[in-house]
């Protein structure tokens, strides 16, 4: 298979840039977090985008659905992104 | 309604349907107005508890409108219906009518942020699968116009076949609106929830309800089987499966159901999020007109400098230290103001009450009970009113956004900021703000080492004995050591803090980390009746749930002061000291005259002999009274307790003196010095700068002859106070936060103890060294 055609490394909520935005792929796992990541709204095929970081690099604002939400950086790597067409 | 109590049959004659007291929940997710619609709608006189077992607050408001009686109960901010712990369990219980002492629930008020719609309606969507007849609120609707949102409620009432009522509730508009609505709803009949989900999914709740009944004899509503099958490993999981047999059958049944599920593309939990945002989504579909394109809102400018990682960081230092400044130092006058007038009520009571036990226990048990619990307020009042602007305006969780690493740290997250810093001003108000904290371990973990904080009424303890006994010295690099000492001890408990936090999250609160995905308000201009309700609100909380409380506390040490002892000399003192007061009075006044007419030479003499005499006399008096005084304190029961721990207390190279000290102040640590002050004869009315005390501190002597207090005894007392728990307002209010005995008590015994081990290492090591 040529090294064009295999499959992107996946990407995740924290591999956006500020300001940058990206479609919803997948909420890893079903735990709490999961859970709570879907109850707001943070579900596949929504828009996302990323408002930028704490002063202290940790956590980071994103926006969905109309509204600002903080993750943090461990809580947003449960986010899959789809790759960037 | 005109009131009919002029005619006593009609009561008996309504129908009971008519007369029959209704209960409505209100609901809905944070930063939406819900409090303040319950404010608004209750008048302000809603009564505050705790449910049983649990530390979520109860609110009920007691109303009559339209000549209906209805019980309003706020229920806690929240964005789903999903128990994962018996605090979340709570409002599904009250809802479903299940939790005790709540009657069951008539009508359902879900309020929503008219700006943040789609979110707002995934709680709603749960709500409607209670069946309960409900009244949806729009609220926050300038907000939305504000952002060109444009919402039809009158179609969305239409497609929810719901009342839709649109508010502004801090404005209190459209407030009586809702009333009637309210009034409508509580008759109407239950709702047949809509089926969102798909078939199978119905099917798997039919099993699981089944299984239920036959392995477990439990009859489980419908909702909260739902909420079985969805909700991995949440509450009502754990409380159906688990025990015995039964209960693994259950658990076996219920992974096979959820695997069915899986394989019928219908997997939990993702399936729940799914279902209802996709609803939410064609609900909105023409009933919600949003800008085309989202203007660069002033929230959105405001938002990229408060959070910019220079600006953000000065502007919050500078927040952080206007709170801090405000309830550390402009709190001072407020105080004063209460002690002045508590003396003013003091010598008023002296005048009417003859000296006896009687006015003994409204001058040192009362008055002072009563003191010691207003004395809080200007803290309480003015850290809520910083909390209640922040909140309101949107930053608070931007506070606790930009901390949230640093805390992390400490393994706390970004919301414990603000309650500990604040209790370094002043424990109460500090815990009083961790309601904030969303998980429960974070919350139970900064409420217990939030005493260690060292808060103001430290500070008197260390002034007086850093006064006393550190030498006024200039260190290497021109620090003073006096200066340095204080220092130390401020940072004593803070440090410890860290430990303490660690160990608590390991061995009392196991678990993984709670997760903090938090919501970031849009800014808004705080609204002035919002942050007065807010204040109000905790106020009142304070001085009817934990002001009783600190009120028995102080009796029960007064008592303790008191008695036993025959105090009849101490009154006879009293009364001679008031008499040759008048009488000094009386010469004076007589050798004031003499002055005046001129009369010199014998006359003039005997005048000023008199003063004298009288001066003497009452000088002689009161010495003996304040003798006295310290006779009866070391013969009272604190005294015998002081003398008591004695053995236990030498190794911190105290004497009894120090304990009864210690003891005493357990209502609030800077006693320990009007205390000190009984002990050593110099009347309780000593402050920390009183060169009498210090004197009396340096010249104590055990019965051998060695001085008492030396600088590792000095440190040792200091060190002790640094860390322990005497403050009765604040372990009150820990057992109110906590809604158990079991937290006060917690932080009392390991405060305790570590200040009783960091004492004895500070005494046993200084004295080798100094």
């Amino acid at each position: 298979m040529p090294a064009f055609m295999e499959a992107p490394a996946s990407r995740l909520l924290t591999d956006l840039q500020p300001g940058e935005s990206a479609v919803i792929a997948e909420i890893l796992g079903d735990d709490s977090l999961a859970m709570r990541l879907m109850e707001m709204g943070i579900l596949e095929g929504e828009g996302i985008s990323l408002i930028g970081y704490a002063p202290l690099g940790d956590p980071i604002e994103f926006e969905i659905r109309g509204y600002r939400i903080s993750l943090r950086a461990a809580e947003a790597r449960r986010v899959r992104l789809e790759a960037a067409s | 309604m005109s009131s009919t109590s002029d005619v006593p049959t009609t009561e008996s004659e309504s129908s009971p349907t008519r007369s029959a007291r209704k209960t409505v929940a209100l609901i809905g997710n944070p930063n939406t107005g819900k409090s303040t619609l319950f404010n608004a709608l209750s008048g302000m006189k809603a009564r505050t508890g705790n449910y049983p077992g649990v530390t979520v607050e109860k609110k009920v408001g007691k109303v009559v409108w339209d000549g209906r009686e209805i019980d309003l109960i706020d229920l806690p901010g929240t964005y789903s219906l999903s128990p994962r712990s018996p605090d979340e369990l709570v409002s599904v219980d009250v809802l479903l009518g299940r939790q005790a002492g709540v009657d069951a629930v008539d009508a359902v008020v879900c309020i929503v942020d008219a700006s943040n719609l789609e979110r707002n309606l995934y709680l709603v969507s749960q709500a409607l699968d209670l069946g309960l007849p409900t009244i949806l609120i729009l609220n926050m609707m300038d907000v939305a116009e504000a952002r060109g949102i444009e919402v039809n409620a009158e179609e969305l009432g239409k497609r929810l076949q719901l009342p839709v009522i649109t508010t502004q509730a801090h404005r209190r508009k459209n407030i009586d609106i809702v009333k009637q609505a309210i009034a409508d709803a509580i008759d109407r009949p239950l709702r047949t929830p809509e089926s969102l989900f798909p078939d199978p999914f119905y099917e798997e709740v039919g099993k699981l309800r089944e299984i239920l009944r036959a392995e477990k004899n439990i009859d489980l509503p419908q909702f909260l089987a739902q909420r079985l099958l969805i909700d991995r490993e949440g509450q009502i999981e754990k409380e159906v499966t688990g025990h015995g047999e039964a209960g693994q059958k259950v658990k076996t049944e219920l992974t096979a159901a959820r695997e069915r599920l899986a394989e019928a593309n219908c997997r939990v939990p993702g399936i729940e999020a799914r279902v209802r945002y996709g609803w939410a989504r064609e609900l909105l579909d023409g009933v919600v007109t949003h800008p085309a394109e989202r203007p660069a809102s002033r929230s959105d400018a405001i938002d990229r400098f408060l959070t910019h990682r220079f600006f953000g960081l000065m502007v919050f230092a500078a927040l952080m230290m206007l709170v801090f400044q405000t309830i550390y130092t402009w709190a001072g006058p407020f105080m004063e103001q209460i002690e002045a007038g508590q003396e003013v009520i003091v010598g008023m009571v002296d005048r009417v009450l003859t000296p006896g036990p009687l006015r003994s226990l409204v001058v040192d048990g009362v008055i002072a009970g009563v003191g010691g619990v207003l004395i809080f307020l200007p803290q309480i009042c003015l850290l809520f009113l910083f909390i209640a602007i922040l909140e309101d305006c949107g930053y608070m969780s931007r506070a606790a956004f930009l901390m949230d690493k640093f805390m992390a740290r400490l393994g706390l997250s970004g919301k414990s900021f603000v309650p500990l810093m604040s209790s370094f001003a002043c424990a109460v108000p500090g815990v009083m703000a961790t309601r904030v904290i969303e998980s429960r371990r974070d919350r139970f973990v900064t409420i217990l080492v939030a005493p260690l904080m060292s808060c103001s009424a430290r500070l008197p303890v260390y002034l007086l004995l850093i006064q006393a006994f550190i030498p006024d010295r200039t260190l290497a690099g021109g620090l003073g050591l006096q200066g340095t000492v204080l220092f130390l001890m401020y940072s004593i408990g803070a440090l410890v803090a860290i430990p303490v936090a660690w160990g608590l999250k390991k061995f009392f609160f196991p678990g993984e980390t709670p997760h903090f995905v938090m919501e970031l308000p849009s800014y808004k201009i705080p609204s002035v009746r919002v942050v007065f309700d807010r204040v109000y609100d905790r106020a009142k909380a304070f001085v009817v749930r934990a002001g009783t409380l600190i009120f028995a506390t102080t009796i029960v040490i007064w008592a303790l002061g008191f008695y036993p002892g025959n105090h009849d000399h101490q009154y006879d003192l009293q009364r001679s000291i008031r008499a040759a007061d008048i009488k000094l009075e009386h010469e004076s006044e007589k050798l004031a005259e003499v002055e005046l007419s001129q009369e010199k030479g014998e006359k003039l003499a005997a005048a000023k002999e008199d003063v004298r005499l009288a001066e003497v006399h009452l000088n002689d008096l009161e010495e003996e009274y304040r003798r006295v005084s310290s006779q009866l304190m070391a013969d009272s029961a604190l005294g015998r307790m002081g003398h008591a721990i004695e053995p236990a207390v030498k190794p911190l190279g105290w004497d009894w003196r120090i304990g009864v000290g210690a003891i005493a102040s357990f209502p609030a640590r800077e006693v320990i010095i009007s205390t000190l002050g009984t002990i050593y004869s110099l009347g309780g009315d000593v402050d920390e700068a009183d060169e009498g005390l210090i004197g009396a501190l340096r010249s104590s002597r055990w019965p051998d002859g060695r001085q008492v207090f030396n600088v590792p005894v000095a440190l040792s007392i200091m060190v002790f106070f640094a860390l322990c728990a005497q403050c009765a307002a604040t372990l009150m209010v820990i057992k109110r936060e906590t809604n158990s005995w079991r937290w006060p008590i917690f932080s009392f015994v390991y405060m305790t103890a570590l200040a009783y081990l960091g004492a004895l290492i500070t005494y046993q090591v200084g004295s080798l060294w100094l």
